[in-house]
């Protein structure tokens, strides 16, 4: 049962190529969506679940994506091994800097993440001998499972979406084991779910680390996608958008991270003739929001309507 | 001795960046004690007095009165993001007002991209072009302006907040809002004047290094950062310290520039806020405060 919402989004996702082939909006944008979304949900993890704010996020994808992008280009590495090198690298800097920067609390978290956010896109802005500057790096190879190449739009579509469903399925699974509910514990209040027994630092360290390398492969996946890499895909905005993806969809619903990705995705699509309308349009957004539905659109939405149910059976009721 | 030299010639680049650090970091605390809200737009206000004061100036205002409309402007943008963002939002968590203020340094970004385009303007020092020398290094008189105008700003914050009646108002209700708003002081017009001060504070920032650096529509961001950094090295809510922190933090950033290189610049205040905040994150003047259950 808690699964049917994912099994009917899967159903729509498999079938919208077939009704509509050949679609820019559905096969090409599409899997930026996919991505976009693989990240939301991690974050939404960090974010929605543990209650915490990371304005860095793009760093952790910059680093994945980099990680495949020299690997295979400058070593000659099997792309799948530069991709768990990439998360293996990853895996290690977030928990490095996880203990450090996780016993800070609002303001200063936020601060921590920035800071951390802005010095690897720097790094990979000047270390230009391996990372190519600010140009980034092209020709990356393409991404062949058991022989089988994907390098059309439809084959990357179909893969994507089943490595975006997989997180999803992971997500909804996490949030409701033990780990899920010590998380929400200490969103609540973290000193009491210490007193309750829960090791908060070491939940809030799992967490940040897994999103993090959610974030990495996510990197990689598109390093492979795009065959180019550059700083721009990495720079602070693009945290900044990350996080307007969660709050939009509804902080704490895998569901509302997916629905934020896919809005903050679709919508410049469809700016593109308002192209230097974009940035007021997104502030405006990220306001509007946080000031009069600080749950979020996909949360606010479902909200109304179970209001509207009720109402209705107050009505017969009576 | 050429390193003695250089290291003067840092010093003087050092303390005018670290001024206007100082300035806007200033206009963090002020916000922080009066409405606990890290305001992420604090950069935008620089960019907009700074980008008012070029336009005013280059469509025929007299210059002085281009750079008094200018600071006039940014007041009132930093008074609309109080009344209309910040007050309705005021119920809200940490971590909803730092993306509401987010969201507004963005919407301010757009709105002055759709009216200034993306062209880098400069503005004319206020007094001459003549270099000074000092010694074996030099400085613009624009440099002294700078350090002249920040030092006078910052005396008279000070001034303001331990010797009139509204300034103390404010401090109180830093301290305490219900409180102040028993004793009959109109909480919601002191947070007003604190945003109002706060942009006033980042306007003659962004005037005074508008003759040295170039202004775009988004050259808020790195300001912006660099002063909740220098907040943040002050110990969050001092505001004396916060001025220090941003002095420190310039001298620095110019000291380190010079001596590393001059692309990994913003890297090292970056890198120099997160060990602040791994080691002491109460800042290094401020004091360590328990949490309240």
């Amino acid at each position: 049962m808690r699964l049917l919402g994912l099994g009917i989004f899967a159903l729509v996702i498999a079938i919208l190529p077939i009704l509509f082939p050949e679609n820019y909006y559905i096969t090409v944008v599409g899997v930026t969506m996919f991505f976009h979304a693989i990240l939301a949900v991690g974050l939404n993890l960090f974010m929605g679940y543990a209650g915490q704010i990371s304005l860095g996020h793009a760093a952790f994808f910059g680093m994945g994506a980099y990680s495949s992008a020299i690997l295979t280009t400058k070593f000659g590495w099997n792309p799948w091994l530069a991709m768990g090198a990439g998360a293996l690298l990853v895996w290690c800097i977030s928990y490095l800097v996880a203990r450090p920067i996780l016993r800070l609390k609002g303001h200063y978290l936020a601060m921590a993440t920035l800071g951390f956010g802005i010095i690897i896109h720097i790094f990979l802005v000047q270390y230009d001998t391996l990372t190519g500057g600010p140009d980034g790096l092209s020709s990356i190879p393409e991404l062949t499972i058991l022989g089988w190449p994907i390098n059309t739009d439809l084959r990357w579509y179909y893969f994507a979406a089943i490595v975006m469903l997989l997180s999803i399925l992971f997500s909804l699974n996490l949030v409701a084991s033990r780990h899920g509910r010590a998380l929400q514990a200490v969103h609540g209040s973290e000193v009491a779910a210490q007193m309750m027994g829960i090791d908060t630092s070491k939940v809030k360290v799992h967490i940040f680390v897994i999103s993090a390398v959610m974030a990495a492969i996510t990197g990689s996946l598109f390093a492979h996608e795009q065959a180019f890499i550059s700083p721009d895909s990495c720079s602070f905005f693009f945290s900044i958008e990350l996080v307007t993806m969660v709050v939009l969809g509804g902080m704490a619903s895998t569901f509302g991270a997916v629905f934020g990705a896919a809005i903050l995705t679709y919508l410049p699509e469809f700016l593109v003739v308002f192209q230097d309308f974009k940035v007021l349009i997104f502030g405006g957004i990220l306001m509007f929001i946080m000031i009069f539905l600080p749950e979020g659109l996909f949360v606010g939405l479902r909200k109304i309507v179970s209001y509207l149910r009720q109402g209705r059976k107050e009505c017969l009721s009576s | 001795m050429r390193m003695y030299e250089q290291l003067l010639q840092y010093l003087i680049t050092g303390i005018t960046v670290g001024s206007a650090y100082a300035l806007v970091g200033l206009g963090f605390a002020i916000i922080y004690n009066a409405s606990d809200v890290v305001n992420f737009a604090q950069g935008e206000f620089v960019m907009i007095g700074a980008m008012s004061a070029i336009f005013l100036h280059a469509a025929g205002v007299p210059y002085v009165v281009a750079l008094a409309l200018a600071v006039l402007i940014t007041v009132a943008v930093g008074m609309a993001l109080e009344k209309f963002a910040i007050e309705p939002a005021r119920n809200a968590s940490v971590v909803s007002t730092i993306i509401i203020t987010i969201g507004a340094s963005i919407l301010l970004r757009g709105a002055a991209l759709l009216i200034w385009g993306k062209d880098i303007y400069g503005l004319k020092p206020f007094t001459g072009e003549q270099t000074i020398h000092l010694g074996p290094a030099t400085l613009l008189p624009q440099n002294l302006w700078v350090m002249g105008g920040t030092a006078i700003s910052v005396l008279l914050v000070k001034y303001f907040f331990d010797h009139t009646r509204t300034g103390k108002a404010i401090l109180a209700c830093s301290y305490n809002k219900k409180a102040a708003y028993l004793v009959g002081i109109n909480v919601k017009k002191m947070l007003l004047i604190s945003y109002g001060l706060s942009a006033c504070l980042g306007a003659i920032a962004g005037i005074l290094i508008a003759p040295i650096t170039f202004f775009t529509y988004n050259a808020g961001v790195m300001l912006g950062l660099k002063g909740f950094s220098a907040a943040i090295l002050g110990g969050m809510g001092n505001p004396m310290g916060a001025v220090a922190g941003g002095l420190m933090l310039g001298l620095l950033e110019s000291i380190g520039a010079g001596l590393i290189s001059s692309g990994y610049k913003d890297a090292i205040a970056f890198i120099i806020i997160l060990l602040v905040l791994f080691f002491k994150p109460s800042g290094l003047f401020g004091k360590s405060a328990g949490e309240r259950v």
